[in-house]
């Protein structure tokens, strides 16, 4: 590998910046006085909910239907439960909000994330995960509210063949 | 020999795939069974986890290998009679022995050890002659740098020489991956073939700190594919490097790197493969286990042919899998040197019209061992023989490994844990390779080697309580019987020594132990703890190498212990995976 590599490596690192990673929650800008509606405030409640549908009725205050427009990267066996990359792009219009939830952790919204309009709704992050479980992206879209699911494993190690 | 040669040219079933359907043709005439009747224009010759034996082996394949879902009574998990009515390879045959466990010890004593790299150099050597000049391709699908004292020794660097020597042109891995990334490079520095892995990449911290990569636009840590020309025809050949490395192993191996399956950057590299650079076949060279592959071959298009391995299954004909693109052949070639498949092509432009499968099993009796290859075995060995000589005891039984639940070598290592280490349960790894010894015939420290040789043997002495033992147990159970196969990391349940339990496989995760009870009948109990040796940790342990714990026990000549596995099983009659407990 030359120099010239090198460069190229990082500055693709950095165009493919554009998904915002967020793994601290408490300081979501939620209070930007430009989005300040009802619901913009910090969802306190959501982050307190210990099952996945109390978390999503608080957040959203309505139930997600199954999309196949939402696409949710997450892996099968997570290498190191205490850093799994998750991320997800949808072909919804009009996003406005996305957020993930993992069904067996202790509190189980993990991010909630505002999309302004315009936003291209890519969200990549790392979640904690205390045990297998299923992960869930919910997207609010057009007023509606869409989910899709997808299993990851957190196992003790394992032995290979 | 004279006996010996008439009992295996009876019969060799032989397994042939002719447009697409599987068809079993027999070349019971053939005045030898290597003799393969000219077919198409390209052979592409496979061979898979022959894990480092150098030397011809017994290796008893399983009697225990159940599917679930959508697996369960098909190819691989099939074993003994059920086997051998499936691909119609008749009773008591070479191929009987070869393919099955079936009266194991007594086939042993009549057709020999198989394998051997100087055997399978001479077979190698002369199907690529029969093929002709520029129509054939050797690959191998990874665990070729481990599985002896040998080769764990000085880190693969002998099965690098082996592979040059034998013409391996392409390959992929996985224990490989446990000798670090600094002895990796050095030994792919020295192999005069390719290493092709598509589906490893850098951790994005490695990424961002310019770590070394085939192509850092991508991430991509090694080459994913290589195009050779065979025969005229342009023919793609993709790794896929066993998947789960840094959770099967300890990740302080490969810190810089992640893996996955990684079926959608998969697909993008076969449309690029066809639509920019015009192959006429592409090629999976896979080490993802035979479940996996056929769960891929359902969702990626464009595949020919996978070439799998990492399960150790010896099937004789190819899977034929539909997907969005057409059909994918899936295969699987065994495992410790037992077999060499060979995969004739008839290939045209972009296309492949049809082909012809066979997986000879590799009958070390029946092929003159290559000399240059010998040579070399001789001169890798010299300096470790009369370490490796010391003969420790005398196999008192047949001792193997492969089993879905236990195996008889594993339940005398977990006897030597316990009695060593002073320990109430012993828990030992389930892997699939490590040869089989025969009743009566010595056990030496190289034999031992052979069971135990990784680069994380440490032992450790733990106090578990009653409700994680059972928390392991679920855990690696469902590494084993996950009914979606990209959940299975393609191990066998760890065996247990000191403990019984009953499994149901057929259950969901957390659902499949039961009745855990200690060797003195007690219930384990959830709360209480209990001492617990083992090895092979994927957390970093300072206890004395497996090996030396074994050899102790076996010097020390203690009456051997015959309690049974242990593992009774639940809801599973009449699988065809099952043939007595293993």
């Amino acid at each position: 590998m030359n120099i010239t590599d090198n460069k190229l490596s990082r500055r693709v690192i950095l165009q493919g910046a554009g998904a915002l990673a967020l793994v601290g929650l408490g300081n979501l800008p939620f209070g930007a006085p430009v989005l300040a509606a009802a619901n913009d405030k910090y969802p306190e409640d959501a982050f307190k909910q210990k099952s996945d549908a109390d978390a999503i009725k608080a957040l959203y205050g309505k139930t997600a239907e199954t999309s196949d427009k939402i696409k949710l990267d997450a892996p099968e066996i997570a290498e190191n439960g205490g850093v799994v990359p998750v991320s997800m792009t949808t072909t919804l219009a009009d996003v406005s909000s996305i957020a993930f939830v993992v069904a067996e952790n202790p509190i189980v919204l993990v991010a909630a994330y505002k999309i302004p309009a315009g936003t291209v709704p890519a969200v990549a992050n790392r979640i904690k995960m205390a045990k297998t479980s299923k992960v869930t992206v919910l997207v609010e879209a057009g007023g509606k509210l869409y989910r899709t699911d997808k299993e990851v494993k957190v196992t003790v190690g394992g032995c290979g063949g | 020999m004279t006996i010996r040669r008439r009992d295996f040219l009876k019969v060799s079933a032989a397994a042939t795939l002719s447009a697409g359907l599987p068809r079993l043709a027999r070349s019971a005439d053939s005045a030898s069974v290597y003799d393969i009747e000219k077919f198409g224009n390209a052979r592409i010759l496979h061979i898979t986890d022959t894990h480092a034996q150098l030397r011809p082996v017994y290796f008893r394949e399983p009697s225990v290998n159940i599917g679930v879902g959508t697996m369960q009574g098909q190819p691989p998990h099939l074993v003994g009679k059920a086997f051998l009515e499936r691909f119609g390879i008749r009773p008591d045959s070479a191929d009987a022995y070869a393919f099955t466990c079936i009266e194991f010890e007594k086939a042993a004593g009549r057709f020999g050890k198989l394998g051997g790299f100087a055997h399978l150099k001479t077979l190698i050597d002369k199907l690529r002659s029969d093929a002709g000049q520029g129509r054939s391709l050797l690959l191998d699908g990874g665990d070729l740098w481990q599985g002896t004292g040998l080769a764990n020794t000085v880190q693969g660097a002998d099965m690098v020489e082996a592979a040059n020597l034998l013409g391996i042109e392409a390959m992929t891995g996985h224990w490989e991956f446990t000798y670090g990334e600094k002895a990796l490079r050095e030994n792919l520095a020295r192999f005069k073939g390719e290493f092709l892995a598509q589906n490893v990449f850098l951790t994005e911290e490695a990424r961002f700190n310019d770590a070394k990569a085939f192509d850092p636009a991508s991430g991509r840590v090694f080459q994913p594919s290589t195009i050779k020309e065979i025969g005229g025809h342009r023919v793609a050949v993709i790794g896929q490097a066993f998947p789960y490395v840094p959770i099967a192993h300890p990740k302080r191996f490969t810190p810089d790197w992640t893996f996955g399956i990684r079926d959608e950057e998969l697909q993008k590299l076969v449309e690029s493969l066809r639509n920019n650079d015009k192959v006429d076949a592409v090629i999976l060279l896979s080490h993802n286990g035979m479940d996996v592959d056929l769960k891929l071959a359902s969702r990626v298009s464009g595949i020919d042919v996978i070439l799998g391995g990492h399960t150790h299954d010896a099937v004789p004909q190819p899977a034929a899998v539909n997907n969005a693109g057409g059909v994918t052949l899936v295969t699987n070639a065994g495992s410790n040197g037992k077999f060499l498949a060979v995969l004739d092509l008839d290939i045209s432009k972009g296309k492949i019209n049809d082909v012809r499968y066979r997986l000879l099993p590799v009958f070390s009796e029946l092929l003159k061992p290559d000399p240059a290859m010998a040579a070399l075995i001789d001169k890798v060995r010299a300096p470790h023989v009369a370490a490796y000589g010391e003969k420790l005891a005398t196999a008192d039984r047949l001792l193997y490994r492969r089993g879905n639940f236990s195996g008889t070598m594993d339940l005398l290592i977990c006897d030597a844990l316990r009695s060593e280490l002073d320990a109430e349960i012993a828990l030992s790894p389930g892997f699939r390779w490590g040869t089989t010894a025969l009743a009566g015939q010595p056990l030496t420290m190289e034999d031992i080697l052979t069971e135990t040789a990784i680069t994380y043997p440490a032992t450790y002495v733990q106090k578990m309580t009653g409700a994680q033992i059972r928390d392991v147990l679920e855990d690696v159970c469902d590494n084993l019987f996950n009914a979606d196969p990209y959940y299975q990391q393609g191990g066998d349940m760890v065996r247990v020594g000191g403990l019984t339990y009953a499994c149901a496989p057929m259950e969901s995760a957390g659902k499949r132990i039961s009745e855990i009870k200690l060797h003195n009948g007690q219930a384990l109990e959830a709360g209480k703890s209990y001492k617990v040796a083992g090895w092979a940790s994927v957390n970093e342990q300072n206890g004395e190498p497996v090996w030396d714990v074994v050899a102790k026990h076996l010097r020390a000549g203690k009456p051997p212990n015959r309690q049974g596995a242990g593992v009774t099983l639940k809801g599973v009659d009449g699988n065809p995976g099952i043939a007595g407990l293993g």
